[in-house]
């Protein structure tokens, strides 16, 4: 189908039933439940999972197939994000015109970037794309949030072409050419999609059970459906042999006439355009981008995503990005007053012990639970959640293969 | 004139003369011989003619075409490929992965942006990888992770990348270092059948007078990063300056 093998077409047709049907899969236990808060089914983390998702799968193209990691991929995100919020406020609120304006400059920024960066490789190129995407950090918070329109003046470039640290905002006074400057009700317009508005959601009750369909995740979802197709293309293209080459032996590949750097190039500005799509979904999502967004924090995040998801496999990163996005929105949320709930049929002392040693990895301390997993998943399973999955795969294979041959052996016995 | 020419090549390491006015010249399709006692200049050589280091002075030739300052890839692609002291593959890759590669390379060149075309449709690069595979014996190996696979067969596997290419000069960097007499024959008799049926020039740096004498039909002594004697292989072992080279070195 497509264009794809058999696997990859079983792949993708896999994480297209997932995704239409997260709704329903993310949302397992009826609403008041005790259960509930485990849920993750409503719109907005769901929203996350699929950007976060396309930000990995961008990131896994240059760091799974080359090797090369980069440590400032986040500057994207940030580009992406600020080209979409003027796309917004010049133009109008149709995502899509925001969404290419955040592709188009991020791939630029990477060219730049990528260029200077990949004059060296290992811990020098990681530094090089770190100290970039500071440097966006820095210009972001404050250089290019001065007033540029002069005191006198209140108008469009009042905060500068970033907004600094409270971020760059939709304001009803936005000149907005081809669209309304404000929404019906009087208050800024909402990201839409030829007319259907982002933040426009269905509810479907079933029993106890609430189901939230929200245009927003569908656009999104189908947009990370598309970046995965992409994405396995280049995996099995000749393009993505050669990155491969190039993580296996720079040497020999120099000397079998292939010239790495525009092949390192290319990698890197795909890899750059696809966290600026991650970067414009967010604000087409939720019209607001600051500069936080370009922090080494964000850019770390993606690599622990793919690392944890599986480096190098086409699954992984979304698995990744998934998994620690739930556990940042749900872990966090649990207390120590759920804790004591879930432990009541203890005895008292026991309870409040168990408590107090649970505690420090739960709520804030969700970071501790993921640097553990983290190590864990490092250590012990080198390939993340994919290779996981696969021993889980080959064991139960094995078992069957087992069971199959004592059966055959105990068909023979009866012979003898 | 000669495929390969070069011209009072010297290159200077801080204040050591690697080379010194190194002369030489290789003959289309002949197998030529480069040998010489450790420390004689041979790899620093080697690294000149192939973009690795650019030499303080003189000049390196190609088919009439100056290769200094040239990128080792372009080099490569006017026609000269190499072959490592300790075989360069991809290992991560699969042997037929590995073989694919150099086609690619001869087909599409130096660069070619092809991010949405499945490899499993370039036919042409399949099927001439298939076939230099089988001629070279390690077709049924095409699945292996080619990191699996023994010395020999990675020597077998570097030199058909090499040959994929269509070079016209295939430069040796001793390729029977650290092998068993088994296998350095092996390696002795591929490298002739390769002279017999392919129009190709092959200059081949080495220790072992076995190999040398074996396939070479002109040798160059160098010894202290100047060439010494050039001369056919009969008149080489009795050389007396040969004699004083060597015996120099290991006495």
């Amino acid at each position: 189908m497509l264009g794809l093998e058999k696997k990859d077409t079983r792949l993708f047709l896999i994480v297209i039933g997932l995704t239409m049907l997260a709704p329903f899969l993310l949302n397992p236990f009826p609403e008041g439940s005790e259960m509930a808060q485990f849920n993750a089914g409503y719109p907005d983390l769901m929203q996350r999972f699929v950007i976060f998702g396309i930000f990995a799968i961008g990131f896994n193209i240059l760091f799974g197939l080359t090797g090369y990691l980069s440590f400032g991929h986040a500057a994207f995100l940030g580009v992406g994000s600020y080209a979409a919020m003027w796309m917004f406020k010049l133009f109008g609120m149709n995502v899509v015109p925001a969404l290419l304006l955040s592709v188009v400059l991020s791939g630029l920024f990477a060219v730049l970037i990528g260029y200077i960066s990949l004059r060296r490789s290992g811990i020098y190129f990681s530094i090089l794309t770190l100290a970039f995407a500071m440097m966006s950090y820095a210009l972001a918070y404050s250089v290019l949030a001065t007033d540029m329109d002069g005191p006198d003046k209140q108008g469009l470039m009042q905060k500068g072409l970033t907004g600094g640290e409270t971020g760059l905002q939709l304001s009803v006074q936005d000149p907005r050419i081809l669209g309304a400057k404000a929404g019906a009700d009087g208050n800024t317009p909402v990201p839409n999609f030829f007319g259907i508005e982002m933040r426009s959601a269905t509810e479907m009750n079933v029993g106890d059970w609430v189901f939230t369909f929200s245009a927003g995740y569908y656009f999104s979802a189908f947009v990370m459906l598309i970046a995965f197709y992409i994405s396995i293309r280049i995996f099995r293209s000749p393009f993505g042999m050669m990155l491969r080459a190039i993580k296996s032996n720079q040497q020999r590949l120099n000397y079998t006439g292939l010239n790495p750097k525009p092949y390192m190039l290319a990698a890197f500005v795909v890899s750059g355009m696809y966290a600026g799509l991650a970067g414009g979904l967010m604000v087409a999502m939720d019209p607001l981008a600051g500069p936080e967004r370009m922090f080494w924090t964000a850019s770390g995040e993606v690599v622990l995503m793919t690392i944890l998801g599986g480096v190098g496999t086409l699954i992984g990163p979304v698995l990744g990005a998934g998994l620690i996005k739930y556990m940042e929105n749900i872990l966090s949320k649990i207390n120590s007053e759920i804790l004591h709930q879930w432990f009541a049929w203890m005895p008292d002392g026991l309870e409040d012990l168990v408590v107090t040693l649970i505690y420090p990895f739960i709520g804030k301390g969700w970071h501790l639970t993921l640097g553990l997993m983290f190590m864990a998943v490092v250590i012990f399973l080198p390939g993340g959640l994919v290779e996981g999955g696969q021993r889980i795969m080959a064991a139960l294979r094995g078992r069957k293969a087992k069971d199959k041959k004592s059966d055959a052996d105990a068909d023979v016995k009866p012979a003898e | 004139m000669g495929i390969l020419e070069v011209k009072n090549v010297g290159k200077r390491f801080g204040g050591l003369q690697a080379l010194s006015d190194v002369n030489l010249s290789v003959a289309e399709n002949t197998v030529h011989a480069i040998i010489g006692p450790n420390g004689a200049g041979k790899s620093t050589l080697l690294n000149c003619l192939v973009g690795k280091l650019i030499p303080d002075t003189g000049s390196v030739m190609f088919d009439g075409q100056s290769v200094l300052g040239r990128s080792p890839h372009e080099i490569n692609q006017m026609g000269i490929s190499r072959v490592f002291q300790t075989p360069e593959i991809f290992a991560d890759l699969s042997v037929m992965e590995n073989m694919m590669i150099p086609c690619f390379a001869k087909r599409d060149g130096s660069f070619e942006m092809n991010g949405f075309g499945a490899v499993r449709h370039q036919l042409d690069v399949i099927e001439k990888a298939k076939t230099m595979l089988e001629d070279m014996n390690l077709y049924e190996k095409r699945d292996m992770h080619a990191a699996a696979m023994s010395r020999g067969d990675k020597r077998r596997l570097e030199i058909a990348m090499c040959l994929a290419q269509e070079p016209r000069l295939l430069l040796l960097d001793e390729p029977t270092a650290g092998m068993a007499r088994a296998d350095t024959n092996n390696t002795i008799d591929l490298l002739k059948e390769i002279k017999e049926k392919r129009d190709i020039t092959i200059a081949i740096i080495e220790h072992d007078m076995h190999v040398v004498f074996s396939l070479a039909e002109r040798i160059t002594v160098l010894a202290q990063g100047t060439p010494l004697v050039e001369d056919s292989p009969e008149n080489i072992k009795g050389h007396p300056k040969v004699r004083e080279a060597y015996l120099g070195e290991s006495a």
